[in-house]
């Protein structure tokens, strides 16, 4: 069955053609050798009778039509997975690059996954105490939920999704095994080494496995890196019985490859020029967080893309919204306060949010508090822009007041120091005092017997 | 007899067969080794176009496709509700069964339970003539909806044998049919029928009846009939889901069926449970026994996707059928339109707006034509109700799939994001919203539910109006200086939006809310502001009467009242003329 083929009649970017194949199939993987150097892994896109298009992972780089061995293996891409990857770091389709040696699989997989089936999900539930207020009183994180973090460039995604790793990576209930996967896509090198290092830092680099793929390694390769590492999050948490937080940054550079292999392959655009199954190829990643019934694992996914041009209607964050199940959006205006997370609560969102809050959960005037902050902290908005328009000594004593607590809900209960680990309790607390800066007929999302028992209004001044 | 093929080329979910091998359009076929279904879309004398199903992962050119000689068809029998199925009517129940947690490729499975014995009652007997739709049997196939068996759209003739009552299962023989040509027809309760094909009606009716949603923004506001078209277009987060959800929940339709198309696997796992413990207050049954869900995530196979709308409705029709008013969520038709788009790109046809095919406003609008209020075959009413939810890019609703939706639907219930973003739920946008049913129901309205209802309607929409057109002003030089009959109609309209409009789905009285209690609200808000008008007019300043809590108390009235005790009601009237005797009072 080892068939070599030898040259090849095309080559376009990351694209190659093979002519005269026998026997090839649909998403096999084919190793590519070029002057006897390490094989690299290509994989068929298209096939037409005896004409295969191999989309090359690792590049195309030196090889000529005519010294290119090719061999077919007969399965698509396929990973080694093993317990003993926790702690280890690989490229972006999966090969150790630590110099620590191989790994000894326990059983080779398709990384490309498959759909679970809705009946044997379970519907998410427990909250993951994150410490950070905006989250865990506004947009709680769900175990078993895709939450992602949508940001710009410059903006502080990175520390937030390492200060969620390290706070909700201590837990109370910690005699759960819990692991992170990471994987890099496209990403500077400083910032593949700022989480090397935060996982370092935080002593749970044991229970990490990185998966690398720099801004300047091959663009395919990052194809492959987000389903490389949700296939071992998969095995880690159905087979393993691991509770799994997966970081996928940044899902910009995936979509980007997608544009640039799409194009190369001269296939129809559909917006902006990405390639009419982006949202297809979206949700096979996110759509692999989730809880199967009867196991004790999750993979709870926070993707973090960086919204080109801030723009929030770009088709990779419009595209994601419509996937996940709620995002959390970074906000230049708040950064430009020095407000730490900057987090914009009006368009986040957690749609998990409201069956795993409340009595039994968190505590019962939760979701009151969460939506009455919602309503008065929009509320704000609109008077900020009258006092832009007639100055603020002109508004209404009740717009002063909105002014007033928007500052103080942006200052104390958005922000907060990179390294407090807030209580819900205190998170709740700090609502709290904030609503009681307005007079309670303000407070029409309250249930009025959860108004008499919490609702103290503040002192007039400091 | 069967024809088969070779596959020559393979791009994503299209395989291309050299040659014509005499497949017909729209066949079902199994392609390769492992028989993945598949469904012919295209044919020329060179090659023949194949959409399957599944993941075409391992399919290699020279393989054969098999042809099934029919197209791709429902299974229609009893064991349809309470289940839950695929895109092309397989059951995930089974699948998970035999194929574990995730669903494998090329499974083997009957739609329906073959082995099951159901209760039947036969309705006809030996020597009765029968005609197309004619019910022959009845069973109770959840103990909240009576399956009625019926005579296949395409048969007719006499009857020469009848089984007794008795316990069958779908494919037993109940009685035998002698056609018009002479020739016998065993009949059982299972019909086969191509799902791209409406199932023929007698005819016709206007609608006249509402859908009651229990939802006083639909209900009241912009009300959809029995047998209507309605679209949810809003931007992610804006509650299109939620909305679904509620309408699924609480409208009296009979049975509901389900799509959930290209969405997300979790919430799909949501309403199997959630409905499974929810109580129908109607029957006192849980929901589940009227829905089917049909479930094909984001991250199932994209052909599947497109048909999985096409399934739904011919469930939906069988339903029909019977009699039964059914009323169908489909979540969401822009994941459907992108199928289109991608299964179009793949096959490198000619894009038009945003490389949406062509073809996508005639395939919306056959889809949409679908529903409406018929007089069946078999004389009984039946209706089948579409509530498409749209997802648009980017929140903008000028993109090709929510504008050639607005062409073909009549109840329009635009989601707003700023209204999603201060949590004002259900986010449905007051201004931009309509329903064309409004004046076709108006009768019904008038003689079910008071004959008022649809002008206190029009005056709420009224105050809202001047409401948004004194925001204009508000906005540049704040609301302090607006004279005080103005000011009431802000803050009458602040009543009518928080507490007539907003709604709570997790509040036990305020999640579902009947009709009467709707136009006792609409009632009372318009009382409030006779009484409060009558006092500016006297000179009373605005500020006066906001000393007094009546306002907030009619704001919260929708969680202060229960369902069932309209008569509180006269209690808010009352302390509404105590506001008014007070103001003037202490003001004379």
């Amino acid at each position: 069955m080892t068939v070599e083929y030898l040259g090849l009649s095309k080559i376009n970017g990351p694209l190659v053609v093979l002519e005269g194949v026998r026997g090839a199939a649909y998403d096999e993987i084919v190793e590519m050798t070029v002057n006897g150097a390490e094989p690299r892994l290509g994989r068929i896109i298209e096939i037409y009778d005896d004409r295969a298009v191999i989309q090359v992972y690792e590049g195309t780089d030196g090889m000529a039509l005519r010294n290119t061995h090719t061999r077919l293996t007969g399965h698509p891409m396929e990973l080694g997975v093993s317990e003993k990857m926790l702690g280890r770091t690989f490229n972006g389709i999966g090969v150790p690059i630590d110099g620590l040696g191989e790994i000894e699989p326990d059983k080779m997989l398709d990384v490309n996954g498959k759909p679970l089936n809705p009946v044997t999900r379970e519907y998410p539930r427990n909250y993951i105490r994150t410490g950070i207020s905006a989250i865990d009183g506004l947009t709680t994180l769900i175990r078993g939920q895709k939450l992602p973090i949508f940001s710009g460039n410059g903006l502080p995604h990175d520390q937030l999704a390492a200060q969620i790793v390290q706070q909700a990576s201590l837990g109370e209930d910690s005699d759960e095994k819990f692991a992170i996967v990471f994987a890099a896509m496209g990403v500077k090198y400083d910032v593949a080494d700022f989480f090397r290092r935060t996982f370092e830092e935080s002593g749970v680099s044991d229970h990490v496995a990185m998966f690398i793929n720099l801004a300047n390694d091959p663009v395919v390769e990052r194809l492959i890196t987000p389903k490389v590492a949700l296939t071992l999050a998969e095995y880690l948490a159905f087979e393993k019985e691991m509770h799994i937080l997966v970081i996928l940054t940044d899902m910009t550079s995936f979509a980007e490859a997608m544009r640039e292999v799409s194009s190369s392959k001269g296939e129809i655009p559909s917006r902006k020029g990405y390639p009419g199954y982006l949202y297809s190829e979206l949700a096979a990643i996110y759509e692999r967080a989730g809880i199967v019934a009867g196991k004790n694992g999750s993979v709870t996914q926070i993707p973090i893309l960086t919204m080109p041009g801030d723009d929030i209607t770009h088709p990779i964050p419009d595209l994601t919204g419509y996937i996940t199940e709620g995002q959390i959006v970074l906000d230049r205006l708040l950064q430009g306060q020095s407000i730490y997370p900057p987090i914009n609560v009006l368009p986040s969102l957690s749609r998990l949010m409201k069956d795993g809050i409340g009595e039994g959960y968190t505590r019962k005037d939760h979701r009151d508090v969460a939506n009455q902050l919602f309503s008065s902290y929009a509320k704000v908005g609109d008077a900020r822009a009258l006092a832009s328009v007639i100055g603020e000594d002109e508004l209404s004593p009740i717009d002063k007041k909105y002014l007033e607590f928007g500052k103080a809900f942006e200052a104390r209960f958005v922000g907060q120091d990179p390294h407090e680990n807030r209580t819900i309790m205190d998170t709740l607390s700090i609502g709290w005092e904030l609503l009681g800066m307005l007079p309670r007929e303000e407070l029409d999302r309250i249930d009025t017997k959860i108004l008499d028992e919490f609702y103290h209004p503040a002192p007039l001044s400091e | 007899m069967t024809k088969t093929g070779t596959i020559y080329g393979i791009n994503g979910p299209i395989v291309h067969v050299k040659g014509d091998v005499g497949f017909e359009m729209h066949e079902m076929v199994a392609v390769g080794p492992n028989h993945l279904v598949g469904e012919v879309i295209g044919l020329s004398s060179q090659s023949t176009t194949i959409q399957v199903y599944e993941e075409t992962t391992g399919i290699r050119p020279g393989e054969t496709v098999t042809g099934s000689g029919a197209p791709v068809s429902a299974v229609l029998a009893p064991g349809i509700l309470s289940n839950i199925f695929d895109g092309i009517e397989r059951p995930l129940k089974e699948i998970a069964k035999t194929g574990g947690d995730y669903i494998p490729r090329g499974v083997n499975v009957d739609s329906l339970d073959r082995e099951k014995l159901w209760d039947t009652h036969i309705t006809v007997k030996k020597g009765d003539q029968l005609f197309p739709g004619s019910i022959i049997a009845e069973v109770p196939e959840t103990p909240a909806i009576v399956h009625k068996v019926m005579i296949p759209p395409d048969l007719e003739g006499y009857v020469t044998d009848v089984v007794e009552d008795g316990k069958y299962t779908i494919d037993q023989k109940l009685l035998t049919l002698q056609l018009p040509d002479g020739t016998e027809r065993d009949i059982t309760m299972t019909q086969r029928w191509p799902i791209r094909v409406p199932r023929p009606a007698a005819k016709r009716f206007p609608p006249t009846v509402p859908l009651i949603t229990g939802q006083r923004i639909l209900d009241t506001m912009f009300p959809l009939a029995k047998g209507g078209t309605a679209a949810i277009p809003g931007g992610f987060g804006t509650g299109k889901t939620m909305t679904q959800h509620q309408i699924a929940k609480w409208s009296d339709a009979d049975i509901i069926i389900y799509i959930g198309c290209g969405e997300r696997g979790n919430e799909m796992t949501q309403v199997l449970e959630e409905f499974s413990q929810l109580i129908d207050p109607k029957s006192g049954n849980p929901l589940m026994d009227r829905t089917t869900l049909i479930a094909n995530t984001s991250n199932m196979p994209v052909a599947a996707r497109e048909a999985s709308l096409y399934s739904g409705l011919t469930l939906a029709e069988y339903y029909r059928d019977m009699g039964y008013h059914v009323a169908i969520m489909a979540d969401s038709t822009s994941r459907w339109a992108e199928a289109l788009r991608e299964l179009s790109g793949r096959l490198e046809e000619m894009p038009a707006e945003e490389g949406f095919p062509a073809y996508l406003a005639s395939r919306l609008s056959a889809f949409y034509e679908r529903a409406g209020m018929m007089q069946n075959l078999n004389g009984t009413e039946g209706s089948v109700s579409i509530i498409g939810a749209v997802s648009p890019q980017g929140g903008d609703f000028s993109e090709p799939v929510t504008m050639n939706t607005k062409r073909f639907v009549r109840c329009f219930w635009g989601l707003d994001k700023s209204l999603a973003y201060a949590r004002h739920f259900p986010a449905i946008q007051w201004l931009s919203s309509y329903s064309e049913y409004l004046t076709d129901l108006a009768p019904w309205y008038t003689a079910h539910v008071d004959r008022k209802f649809v002008d206190y309607r029009n005056r709420l929409v009224y105050l809202l109006t001047q409401e948004s057109n004194l925001m204009e002003i508000v906005k540049l030089i704040g609301s302090d200086v607006l004279p005080d009959d103005q000011k009431l109609i802000l803050e009458i309209a602040r009543v009518i939006r928080v507490g007539f409009l907003q709604q709570n789905a997790f509040h036990a009285d305020d999640t579902c809310v009947p009709l009467s209690k709707q136009f006792k609200m609409m009632e009372t808000i318009l009382y409030l502001y006779k009484k409060s008008r009558a006092l500016i007019s006297m000179g009373m300043p605005m500020s006066v009467l906001k000393e007094d809590k009546i306002f907030d108390q009619v704001i919260t009235m929708k969680y202060d009242i229960p369902n069932n005790k309209p008569e509180m009601f006269d209690d808010y009237k009352k302390m509404i003329d105590r506001f008014y005797d007070d103001v003037v009072e202490r003001n004379a």
